[in-house]
C-alpha cells in the first residue's frame, strides 16, 4: 500500500520542473483534470493515477487584453482543451493576439515565468515541424 | 410543485444611498444609511432588525463588522460571500430563518465606496494562482472569454450586446436616481475603447459608490406594514466554479440550475414573470441569463435582447433602473436588483413603472459567472 503523502500540486510543479507535462486522470470519466487535486471534480473519487499530457489541444476561447503599447502591448489569453480533455487558462504564442481563433488546433511547450516558475504555453501546431 | 416556503416572508422595506458618489463616506456608512431608510420605510426601529444578512467587498468577517457599526445583536447572521449575487443568496436563508422562527426581522444589506476609494474594484480576493501567470484580468477577462465563446457557437455579435447596453441607457433616462443619464447609441458603444475583446469598456457595468437593503418578515405580520409586502414567492443558488477556466460550460450558466430551483418553489414558470432584473455586470450577461432563465432558446439571447423587446415599450422589461450599466455598480450589485424588482411590484417606479407589475424575477451572478441566484417575487394576487 503506498502511504506516501499525497501532493498534487508539488507532484504536478516538479514534474514540470523536469520537463514533463503530467496531470491525473480521472478513472471514472477518463478525462484528464487541471488543475491537480486530491479528488475529482465529476466522480468525487481519488485521484490515483498521473499520465504524462501529449501537449495537443485546441483553443476553446480566446481574448486580446488590450495594454498600451508602452508597457508591453496587447497579448491573449486563452482557454485550452488538451486532447485528454482537461481544460486550463494559457496563452497562444508566436501569433499575433488578433489571429488566435477558437477551434486553432495548438501545441504545449513548457517556459519559464518571470519569477522563475515553470508554466505552460502553447503555440500553433501549424507552426511546428513534426 | 410549491414549497412551503413560498410566500412565508415578504419584503416590507426598501431602502438605498440614492447617490452613486459619495466622497468622505466608508462602505459602512453607506451601509448604514441604506439600512436606516429601509428600517423608516417598513415602519420599525433599526434595532428591531434581529436578522443580519450581508456580506462586502472590503470586511472578512462583514457580519461582525456590520452588526457592531450598526450596534445590532443578531439572534441570526450570515456573511455568505458568493460574489455580487450574494444579496439574492441570502433571500432564501433569511425565509428559512424567518419561517422557523429563528429571527423575526431580517435584513439584507450592503455598502461600498469603490468609486470614491480610487475606482479600483475592492476585493479581498485569493488570487487565482493557475491563471495569474496569464495575466487575464479581474474579471473582465473571464466574461470576454464566455462572450467570444457566445459568438463562435451562435453568431452573437457584438451589436447585440450593443443593444442591451443602450437599453439600460434608455431605462436609466427614466429613473432620475440613475449615475449615468448621457445619449447613448449602438455605435457609441461599438465605438468605446475596447478593453478584453470582445468587450469594451462600454460592456462594462459601470463604478460607483452606494449602499442598498432590504427588510423582511414572515407574511403575517408583512399584512400591517406600511406598503404592500412583497412576497418571496421562490428563492435559490447555484454555484459552477471559482475562477473562469473551472467553468464546465461556457456558454451555460448556473443560471438553469438556480432558476429552475427557483421557479419550482414559486410555482411559476417564465410564461408567467412580467419583469426581470438580471445582474448585468457585463453586457453578455443579459444575453446568457434571457437564455437560461427560459425566456429564449439557447443561442437566441442575442437576437431576442436586440430591436427594444428588453427596453422601455418593449415586450420584455429588464432592468427598468438602468441596471449596473447605467444606474449604480457599488462592486456587488445584487441588492439593487432585488430593490428595483421590489419599486416596481409595489408600482412606486415613477415614470419607469409601465404596468402594474404583479411577478419579478431577480437574477444575479458572482465572480466570474461562477455563482447564481434567481428570486422570484409578487405582489398580494399571487399569494
Amino acid at each position: 500500500m503506498d502511504t506516501s503523502p499525497i501532493t498534487p500540486e508539488l507532484t504536478y510543479r516538479n514534474a514540470l520542473k523536469e520537463g514533463r507535462f503530467m496531470l491525473q486522470v480521472c478513472s471514472g470519466t477518463g478525462r484528464a483534470v487541471f488543475y491537480p487535486r486530491v479528488t475529482s471534480p465529476w466522480t468525487g473519487n481519488p485521484l490515483t493515477t498521473w499520465s504524462q499530457m501529449s501537449g495537443q489541444g485546441q483553443v476553446y476561447s480566446t481574448t486580446t487584453v488590450r495594454r498600451r503599447a508602452d508597457k508591453g502591448g496587447d497579448y491573449n489569453v486563452a482557454i485550452i482543451e488538451l486532447a485528454e480533455g482537461a481544460r486550463m487558462m494559457s496563452r497562444v504564442e508566436n501569433v499575433t493576439p488578433d489571429k488566435v481563433e477558437i477551434g486553432m488546433d495548438v501545441v504545449a511547450k513548457i517556459i519559464t515565468s518571470p519569477d522563475g516558475e515553470p508554466i505552460i504555453v502553447f503555440v500553433p501546431k501549424a507552426g511546428v515541424a513534426t | 410543485m410549491t414549497s412551503k416556503l413560498r410566500a412565508r416572508a415578504a419584503v416590507v422595506g426598501i431602502g438605498t444611498t440614492e447617490t452613486w458618489n459619495n466622497p468622505g463616506q466608508s462602505s459602512l456608512d453607506q451601509l448604514a444609511i441604506a439600512v436606516q431608510r429601509a428600517a423608516q420605510d417598513a415602519g420599525i426601529a433599526m434595532h428591531d432588525i434581529d436578522g443580519l444578512f450581508t456580506s462586502t467587498l472590503s470586511h472578512l468577517m462583514p457580519a461582525l463588522s456590520v452588526a457592531e457599526y450598526l450596534g445590532l445583536r443578531p439572534k441570526v447572521m450570515d456573511g455568505t460571500n458568493i460574489g455580487g449575487s450574494s444579496f439574492i443568496g441570502h433571500l432564501s436563508h433569511a425565509v428559512m430563518a424567518l419561517e422557523a422562527g429563528l429571527c423575526d426581522v431580517a435584513c439584507v444589506c450592503y455598502g461600498s465606496n469603490q468609486l470614491s476609494a480610487g475606482g479600483k474594484l475592492a476585493t479581498l480576493s485569493e488570487p487565482p494562482h493557475w491563471e495569474v501567470p496569464y495575466g487575464p484580468r479581474f474579471p473582465i477577462s473571464g466574461y470576454a472569454l464566455i462572450a467570444q465563446r457566445h459568438m463562435w457557437d451562435f453568431a452573437t455579435s457584438r451589436e447585440h450586446m450593443a443593444e442591451v447596453v443602450v437599453a439600460s441607457r434608455a431605462w436609466a433616462k427614466l429613473n432620475p436616481l440613475a449615475f449615468e443619464q448621457g445619449d447613448l447609441t449602438v455605435d457609441d458603444v461599438l465605438a468605446s475603447r475596447m478593453v478584453s475583446d470582445p468587450l469594451s469598456k462600454a460592456d462594462c457595468c459601470l463604478v460607483t459608490d452606494g449602499g442598498g437593503a432590504i427588510i423582511l418578515t414572515r407574511a403575517d405580520r408583512a399584512k400591517d406594514m406600511p406598503h404592500p409586502p412583497v412576497y418571496v414567492l421562490g428563492a435559490a443558488a447555484a454555484a459552477t466554479h471559482r475562477f473562469i477556466s473551472s467553468m464546465p460550460d461556457m456558454t451555460t450558466t448556473g443560471a438553469v440550475q438556480s432558476s429552475k430551483a427557483a421557479y419550482d418553489m414559486a410555482g411559476l414558470g417564465p410564461d408567467q414573470i412580467d419583469l426581470l432584473q438580471l445582474y448585468d455586470a457585463f453586457s453578455i450577461n443579459v444575453i446568457l441569463f434571457l437564455e437560461d432563465l427560459g425566456f429564449c432558446a439557447k443561442g437566441e439571447g442575442g437576437p431576442f435582447a436586440s430591436g427594444g423587446r428588453i427596453a422601455p415599450g418593449g415586450a420584455l422589461p429588464v432592468n427598468t433602473n438602468g441596471g449596473g450599466l447605467s444606474c449604480c455598480h457599488p462592486g456587488m450589485y445584487g441588492v439593487f436588483a432585488l430593490i428595483e424588482a421590489v419599486t416596481q411590484v409595489r408600482g412606486q417606479a415613477g415614470a419607469r413603472q409601465v404596468g402594474k407589475f404583479e411577478t419579478a424575477l431577480v437574477h444575479g451572478t458572482g465572480g466570474q459567472m461562477s455563482s447564481h441566484a434567481t428570486a422570484i417575487l409578487g405582489g398580494a394576487s399571487t399569494v
